[in-house]
């Protein structure tokens, strides 16, 4: 069990600025998923924290203990790599007795490990066989083992998911949440994919081009999302974003949307700038109801696409010359071209500053 | 009639181009008067091994050993050397992305370009007709090989195996010998039947810079070449000497030279 301290990294590639200038702690203990989409550097950072990749400027501790200058063998982490990374000509046993052969532990404690953790991941009848002979899910499993067995400090991911068909991504995922439970150790996972994210995060660290945009638990993140690029990323369907021009009439702000429509807004609207970005989620955009409370917007839309996913239903619109999302019961039925009554409540939309991207 | 045409022209080729073996095999199992008989004898009467049984007895056999021992040693360590040279090469990129070019257009220079240098400077440091010097000689011809190839059998493999081993607990030379060597295997065999192949094989260093302790099998079928008459028993039983124990090992080696022994390792 270890805390990570990442203090002022920086790390190039050639002319690129890879990381630029990362602050993050981790707790000891806690699940802590980085996120962002490709190239945003969150591979790199967690290689850094490996050792695979070197700091440039900056400091990594772990435990209170400077890791700049230390080999990766002795930070006393464990690895899942997003192909496995098995020995082929090593069966499954050796596969995960690797890294304690390497750490020279005695034959009897080898055997003891490698078969508990077999058994935790149920793959013990798999024990002789080769790599080429298990299944991408199999694999994945001996590759989480190789990483249990070595009782390491910290646990780091690196997309270990990402080349599994949907089933066994959702179903190893549940299986990663329920070995955080049980070994209790400090991990650090990476993925492209938001729902790997929230489902998995005690804490989700969103990075965008080198830098981290947001920390905070997956919901804090998805509810009050610090930037324009957060709402963006994490939520499914996307938020719909709308362009509109604050206007002051009286005591009354109102945002006028490109296509004339208006929403009333909040008193603090009167500190904002002339332009903002409205965003409201698919799930907070529903049909208009009989029972009308007074911070509704509501407006009449023909509907131009309609998505059942069964459970929930999609339905887009055109809203300031945008598509617009709207979740709503399966049970309600419409056509498309049909008009439709939504309404959302203007206390769940977001907003922000075009200019900066930041939340107001 | 298609089909028996194809069969005819493909066991005329295959005569073609095994016949001279089979002459040479035949010869040596003849005897003097079968050899120069004419019109030809096309297959001994009779196996007899006294033209194998002179070399022996003269002691000429021992260059096959002199060949094996130069051959196996050179190999062994330009392997060793050249592949430490190659990881080198492709995970730390040691003299920058060119390096390796200029390794292999060593190779590209004639040996004979070079010998009289070469021998003059073993004269002066006292390494003719010694073991040492001509497998000093045979290293440094075959490391570019050596490198050039192992280079790309070493791109081939996953960088996440040998990423996992570091973080597993191996040094840069655990994970040389556990995750290189065994990912390499089928490169390293294949390359080291050419490397043994070669140096068995070579002739023009053997010849000026050995004189009587660690003769060669292809100097020691020259001397069967004389100026009165050509000792065409001799010259094909030493052939032969030198042939089979080549056949043998890469036909051993054959084994690990199979593809796809890689297979499983990542996502592919």
């Amino acid at each position: 069990m270890s805390d990570v301290k990442i203090s002022g990294l920086h790390k190039h590639f050639g002319a690129v600025h890879v990381l630029k200038g990362i602050d993050l702690e981790i707790p000891t203990g806690e699940f802590t998923v980085l996120v962002g989409p490709s190239g945003c550097g969150k591979s790199t950072l967690l290689r850094t924290i490996a050792g695979l990749e070197e700091v440039e400027q900056g400091e990594i501790t772990i435990s209170g203990q400077r890791m700049n200058d230390v080999r990766p063998r002795d930070r006393n982490i464990a690895m899942v790599f997003q192909n496995y990374a098995l020995y082929p000509y090593l069966n499954v046993f050796e596969n995960i007795a690797f890294g304690l052969r390497a750490r020279k532990m005695p034959e009897s404690e080898i055997k003891e490990r490698v078969t508990s953790a077999a058994e935790m991941l149920g793959i013990t009848g798999l024990l002789e066989r080769f790599p080429r002979q298990l299944s991408g899910g199999q694999r994945q499993r001996v590759a989480i083992g190789r990483a249990i067995v070595r009782k390491a400090q910290l646990f780091l991911f690196d997309e270990p998911l990402s080349n599994l068909d949907a089933q066994l991504r959702d179903e190893m995922r549940g299986e990663i949440k329920k070995l955080h439970q049980t070994i209790d150790v400090t991990m650090i996972y990476v993925t492209h994919d938001q729902i790997e994210a929230m489902t998995l995060a005690d804490r989700i660290v969103l990075m965008r081009e080198g830098r981290i945009e947001q920390v905070g638990a997956p919901l804090d993140l998805y509810e009050r999302p610090a930037t324009h690029f957060v709402a963006g990323f994490l939520g499914s369907p996307k938020i719909n974003f709308v362009h509109g021009e604050v206007l002051i009439s009286g005591s009354e702000q109102v945002l006028r949307l490109v296509d004339g429509e208006t929403i009333s807004l909040p008193a603090i609207a009167s500190t904002w700038p002339k332009n903002i970005i409205l965003g409201i989620r698919p799930q907070y955009l529903g049909l208009a109801s009989e029972s009308r409370s007074p911070d509704d917007v509501r407006f009449s839309r023909i509907i131009d696409l309609i998505q059942p996913t069964g459970s929930r239903t999609y339905i887009t619109v055109k809203l300031g010359g945008r598509d617009l999302v709207a979740e709503i019961e399966s049970t309600s039925r419409g056509n498309v071209g049909d008009v439709l009554d939504l309404s959302f409540n203007r206390l769940n939309a977001l907003f922000f500053d075009p200019a900066t991207g930041r939340a107001l | 009639m298609v089909i028996l045409g194809r069969y005819l022209l493909a066991l005329s080729v295959l005569i073609f181009f095994v016949f001279p073996i089979y002459w040479l095999f035949a010869i040596s199992f003849k005897t003097p008067e079968e050899i120069f008989h004419f019109p030809p004898v096309w297959y001994p009467q009779k196996i007899q091994f006294a033209n194998y049984w002179v070399l022996f007895k003269d002691g000429d056999a021992t260059s096959v050993w002199n060949s094996f021992i130069l051959a196996g040693s050179s190999t062994i360590i330009a392997m060793i050397l050249g592949t430490i040279c190659a990881y080198s090469l492709v995970r730390f990129k040691t003299g920058g992305e060119n390096f390796a070019v200029w390794i292999i257009s060593q190779r590209l220079m004639p040996p004979i370009a070079i010998i009289f240098p070469i021998f003059l400077l073993y004269v002066f440091f006292g390494w003719v007709d010694s073991y040492g010097g001509l497998i000093l000689l045979y290293t440094a011809f075959n490391l570019p090989y050596v490198i050039w190839m192992m280079r790309g059998y070493i791109e081939d493999i996953p960088i996440e195996l040998e990423e996992s081993a570091l973080v597993d607990g191996c040094s840069r030379w655990a994970v040389l010998w556990k995750v290189v060597f065994p990912m390499a295997r089928a490169g390293l065999f294949a390359t080291a039947v050419f490397t043994f192949v070669f140096a068995w094989n070579e002739f023009i260093f053997a010849l000026v810079l050995s004189r009587t302790e660690v003769t060669t099998y292809t100097v020691q079928v020259t001397h069967y070449f004389g100026g009165q008459s050509n000792f065409w028993a001799k010259i094909a039983a030493m052939s032969v000497l030198g042939t089979v124990p080549v056949f043998i090992t890469v036909a051993t080696l054959q084994r690990f030279l199979v593809r796809g022994i890689s297979m499983g390792a990542v996502k592919g």
